[in-house]
């Protein structure tokens, strides 16, 4: 790919092709359970209260080299302080790690096990939990409870399969609240909600197919009615590469629709940093020939105007300025839109240093007013610069002042080597930046506080048995079944999928009489204010069931569906009973010949000379009167025979009920 | 929680672990543990690293690491067909980094117990393998070297429920001989369970030792980022090598954030919690000292100095048929006399209030004193003073010959009992030792501050809870 790079718009399935972007998911979806996973405090309960806090660190543990991982260092190198807010309705002791964890949450494992089989994976004969190291604080422990359920399954994907390499059970981290300085805080209600996270192999080639695919694994994690949603219920992480580059992962990225865009800008960002790196290769600059320096330059920049400078100074702080031989203009290379390469290093000094007031640096290249050009020129001679060499500034206390100059040291280094391997946040405007370096496969290790837990054949079968069936089965099915086109999506959802089979086979109602109701009419009743969605299906099952024996018309159902929904709850009344006080309270017994006469005969009369153009008219205004009078007990088409034979007006034999608009 | 000091070695047996039907399968197809395998199960097809089967774990499945660093275990009945595609046999060896020495730092001995006071993790097996050696340690805590120059001598290698004369006898013997080879002062790493206990027993056995003996472990192992353990080492190590107080203490955390640890006389400490890291608190009374890697706060000011001369009285005298019997209502005599029927010399009873036991007993216990059973009273609430002159049965009881033993702590009275009637029989001479106190196992007052469990819910400890922190 030619660089100046295409705008997001412009950009064609075959310029990511040409790139070789590559693109997998990492989907995490909370899981719609009572409790948390390893304790028993309740889940999806969230309160930004708190009763108190508790401070803690994190300290690396060796890796199996003796060696810190990249990640350990990074963090023990940002020598955070981590507060934790507690609630007490939302945690115990085990999420702040003073308790040992309990048996895993066999409902989480139920419903995170139907997703697996949903996707058709191979699972394992017996779950172990690992732990997962995050030396960020987010989880009090120091590491995430973790464990694989299944292996290589796949998902249908337009003409092919997007194979899923893994899907694991966990628990979900800390809310972060703020990280500035040295200091972070968390709010921990979140912590310890069963998540499950699915895993794509590297199959998507383009943005546009990785927001598809995403949202197909969210209908499916939906579609089993047991999964949270809302925001934040559901999030993913998006792994992108392009030829020549490394794997990074750009974290929690809550909404689908943004992914296109933080991926066009991460391919990007690849693709300027290789391309950074081929000008510094052809200036000679290489890992082993970097030449870099630093000195503390206060002195030199105390009379600077330029104000985060100044006020920074002038609370007693250092100035340092690192000097990187043969970078010189290349600060100012676009990586990402609106974004340059000095962004590189200023998330670095951000994150690792803890410098976290921005801007946090300066450099030479920087066309905007910042220091004088007499104090770039004393600085150039201070640090021997020459032509082709940048100076970055950076400042606050001593010992972060001198992290931040490693730091930018180490950046420039990988900037000769190519991409480092990053964990990115996603940012707002779809761009993204430094979160952390990615952590390498060694920091999971066994959880000891958990024996391994046997996955039997009886338990899967039992849950295979009560599987909805797959979004696109159904979606499938129910087309053949020519319901009408808005009601399909819905029924697939997890609020009637079950129910809707169940009218069908069990009662034999009409599946378009049905899906109508659900849908069409719950629509218009939801939009009319009735209180129509704390029906449960039990209660609706039992309208339709009274339907079917003859107890209730057909336009009975939605009316008296009406009334149960604004029925008070019947105390210690279980599954159907608001329904049975409602057939209690009203008369919906089938309407005789006798009470219909005399009914058309007092609404005749009581038409008060009003006047219609067609006999046929008139006999659909009456019709719907009457048919007010006797809601439930009687069809349309059979009241508008009558009052049309009584008028002799026009007669309607199609079952579409007398428009009551 | 005490961690296992297991040290897992790759052994010639390619099967560790493997036992049954898993043993079988791995037989069947010629494969072992460190195997790359390639597997067809009903469940499908699966790719990994057979690992060693734990053997605790059933018998049924085998245990295989992803590529992805997961665990999975598959069960022996699924598989059908398994294929060696490689072999990786994990290796374990601690990096060692020589322990800088400082001639102008202060020589500190570390003992070892068993328990794992520094560690690191085989990712590979997950086995814990301890630290231990100076270079070890320097290896995963490498601030130890700013505080002293550390030696270190594993004793045993026993969980410290396993704890027991032998181990007591001996551990007093080493510290009391690096004392006189001139040590500037000592710590035990030791598990958390018993602590307690041989924080009491050393302050018996060792007494009026010149320099620290700090007794220190781990609530949360240190293989996890969130380890007590690095900041526990650290502070007794301090407190060794640069405090002031000469006595048998136990370095642990205090509240459960990492703020400060807190230092406890060894005879009136306890482990109050399963799991918490502030676990260990003193009771009816305040602790000698708060500390931390940076510094030392002593809370009180009558505690034995630091000396130098090398002088110490070390006694290891132990008598082991002593037992406590905590009462409870409707305790039955026959209990009392088959604990006289084995031949035990003396009971601690753990009694309820202020130290009583019900009238069915008087009889046994009768039967036990007239026996030569030596019987000392504590309280089972473990705050507060035994007070048997405040009601007839305390009266009635120590007419029966039991005698009240203060406000010593019941497992303290035990050890104390083990010690003194290892020295001899006499009831009047036991008595005398039984209290006459060492080291405030039993104090003339207990401090209003003394009794603190502060009840939550109440709003002035919901205030204290959301401003201080824990």
């Amino acid at each position: 790919m030619p660089l100046p790079f295409k705008p997001f718009d412009e950009m064609t399935d075959e310029d990511y092709f040409n790139i070789g972007l590559k693109v997998g998911l990492e989907v995490h979806q909370q899981l719609l359970t009572r409790r948390k996973l390893f304790c028993r405090c309740p889940a999806g309960r969230y309160s930004d209260e708190f009763d108190a806090v508790i401070l803690r660190h994190m300290r690396p543990t060796l890796s199996e080299l003796g060696e810190y991982d990249g990640t350990a260092l990074m963090e023990k190198k940002t020598k955070k302080n981590i507060y934790y807010r507690i609630h007490r309705d939302t945690v115990c002791t085990y999420e702040f790690d003073d308790t040992p964890p309990f048996f895993i949450d066999d409902e989480a494992l139920d419903i995170a096990l139907e997703i697996a089989l949903l996707l058709r994976l191979n699972l394992v004969g017996e779950l172990h939990i690992a732990r997962k190291q995050y030396l960020d604080g987010s989880i009090p422990t120091g590491f995430q409870r973790t464990g694989i359920l299944g292996v290589n399954g796949w998902i249908p994907f337009r003409d092919r399969r997007v194979r899923i390499r893994q899907l694991s059970i966990e628990e979900d981290a800390c809310r972060e609240v703020s990280d500035v300085g040295h200091d972070r805080v968390y709010l921990t209600d979140r912590l310890g909600m069963p998540l499950i996270e699915t895993v794509t192999e590297p199959d998507m080639r383009t943005p546009q197919e990785a927001a598809e695919v995403g949202q197909v694994l969210r209908r499916l994690a939906r579609s089993t009615g047991h999964v949270r949603t809302g925001y934040g219920a559901a999030r993913q992480d998006v792994n992108v590469s392009v030829t020549g580059g490394q794997r990074c992962e750009i974290k929690g990225t809550p909404q689908i629709w943004r992914n296109p865009r933080l991926i066009y800008n991460e391919a990007r960002r690849q693709c300027s940093l290789l391309y950074i790196r081929g000008l510094l290769h052809e200036r000679g600059v290489r890992p082993e020939s970097l030449q870099w320096t630093y000195q503390d330059v206060t002195t030199v920049v105390a009379k600077s105007s330029y104000e985060p400078l100044r006020s920074a100074l002038a609370l007693g702080n250092v100035a340092k300025c690192v000097l990187l031989r043969g970078f010189g203009g290349l600060l100012n290379e676009p990586t990402q839109e609106h974004t340059t390469f000095a962004k590189e290093f200023s998330d670095r000094v951000r994150v690792v240093a803890c410098l976290t007031q921005l801007p946090n640096l300066i450099h030479s290249d920087m066309a905007s007013e910042t220091l004088a050009g007499r104090d770039w020129k004393t600085l150039r001679r201070r640090l021997r610069a020459e032509h082709g060499d940048a100076l970055l500034v950076v400042w606050g206390n001593e010992q972060d002042t001198v992290a931040a100059c490693e730091e930018i040291a180490l950046r420039a280094k990988e900037a000769t080597i190519g991409i480092p391997n990053d964990t990115r946040q996603a940012l707002k405007d779809g761009t993204n930046g430094f979160e952390r370096v990615l952590p390498g496969p060694d920091r999971m290790y066994p959880d000891t506080d958990l024996p391994p837990l046997e996955i039997r054949q009886e338990r899967l079968d039992r849950i295979a048995a009560g599987l909805p069936g797959s979004v696109w089965d159904r979606e499938a099915r129910y087309r053949d079944l020519k319901l009408p086109p808005d009601t399909i999506r819905p029924l697939c959802a997890p609020r009637w999928a079950r129910l809707f089979d169940r009218l069908l086979s069990e009662l034999e109602q009409s599946a378009k009489f049905v899906a109508v109701t659900l849908v069409q009419r719950f629509k218009a009743m939801r939009r009319a204010g009735l209180p129509i969605d704390n029906l449960s299906d039990d209660e609706i099952f039992a309208v339709f069931e009274a339907h079917s024996k003859g107890l209730l018309s057909r336009e009975g159902v939605a009316h008296v569906l009406a009334l149960v929904a604004r029925h008070p709850p019947v105390e210690g009344g279980t599954g159907a009973a608001r329904v049975a006080a409602v057939f209690a309270e009203h008369d919906f017994s089938p309407l005789s010949e006798a009470e219909l006469n005399e009914a058309v005969t007092r609404r005749l009369a009581s038409l008060d000379g009003r006047r219609f153009e067609t006999a046929c008219q008139k006999a659909r205004y009456l019709s719907g009167r009457v048919l007010e009078d006797f809601v439930g007990r009687t069809d349309g088409a059979k009241v508008v025979q009558y009052v049309s034979a009584r008028l002799r007006a026009c007669t309607r034999t199609d079952d579409t009920p007398v428009s009551r608009k | 929680m005490s961690t296992a000091p297991t040290t897992t070695t790759a052994t010639s047996d390619n099967l560790k672990g493997y036992r049954g039907p898993g043993r079988a399968l791995l037989q069947r197809f010629g494969v072992g543990v460190w195997s790359e395998v390639e597997i067809e199960s009903a469940r499908g097809h699966f790719r990994g690293l057979i690992l060693p089967r734990s053997e605790t774990a059933d018998d049924r499945h085998i245990v295989l690491k992803l590529g992805s660093g997961y665990n999975v275990g598959i069960a022996a009945d699924s598989v059908s067909a398994m294929r060696e595609v490689g072999r990786r046999e994990a290796h374990y060896k601690i990096p060692e980094k020589e322990f800088p020495y400082d001639p102008q730092k202060p020589n500190v001995m570390l003992f070892g117990t068993g328990g794992t006071i520094a560690s690191r993790l085989d990712y590979r097996t997950g086995a814990v393998i301890p630290a231990f050696s100076p270079g070890e340690l320097y290896g995963s805590v490498p601030e130890l070297a700013d505080i002293c120059n550390l030696r270190t001598e594993k004793l045993f290698g026993v969980f410290s429920e396993n704890m027991g004369p032998e181990q007591y006898i001996k551990l007093a013997q080493r510290i009391g001989e690096e004392i006189r080879a001139g040590t500037s002062g000592v710590v035990i790493g030791h598990g958390t369970d018993t602590m307690h206990h041989t924080a009491a027993i050393l302050t018996f056995m060792i007494q009026n030792p010149p320099v620290p003996i700090i007794m220190v472990g781990s609530q949360r192992s240190s293989d996890r980022p969130s380890s007590d353990a690095a900041i526990n080492l650290q502070c007794a190590v301090k407190a060794a090598a640069e405090g002031d107080i000469a006595e048998v203490l136990v370095c642990m955390f205090g509240p459960t954030s990492d703020e400060y640890n807190l230092l406890h006389r060894g005879t009136r400490v306890r482990k109050m919690h399963s799991s918490y890291r502030s676990t260990f608190r003193t009771l009816s009374d305040i602790p000698v000292a708060m500390i931390s890697p940076k510094e030392i706060i002593p809370l009180r000011q009558d505690y034995k100095r630091r000396r130098s001369d090398r002088e110490v009285t070390v006694n290891t005298a132990f008598e082991e048929k002593v037992t406590i019997l905590y009462y409870y209502p409707n305790m039955l005599p026959d209990l009392v006399d088959a604990i006289v029927d084995k031949g035990y010399r003396g009971i601690v009873i753990a009694g309820t209030g202020l130290g009583h036991i019900n009238k069915p007993l008087y009889p046994a216990i009768k039967r036990a004193a007239d026996a030569g059973v030596h019987i000392y009273m504590t309280v089972q609430t473990l705050w507060g003073y035994c007070g048997m002159y405040v009601y007839d049965t305390g009266r009635d009881l120590m007419t029966l010959g039991i005698r009240p033993a203060s406000n010593m702590l019941p497992e303290v009275a035990y050890m104390k009992l083990c010690w003194v009637l290892g020295q001899t029989d006499d009831p009047a001479e036991v008595e005398r030792l039984m209290l006459t106190p060492v080291s405030d196992e039993i104090t003339d007052r207990e401090p209003y501050n003394g009794y603190l469990c502060y009840q939550g819910g109440i709003p002035e400890v919901q205030e204290f809870l959301r401003t201080i922190k824990r």
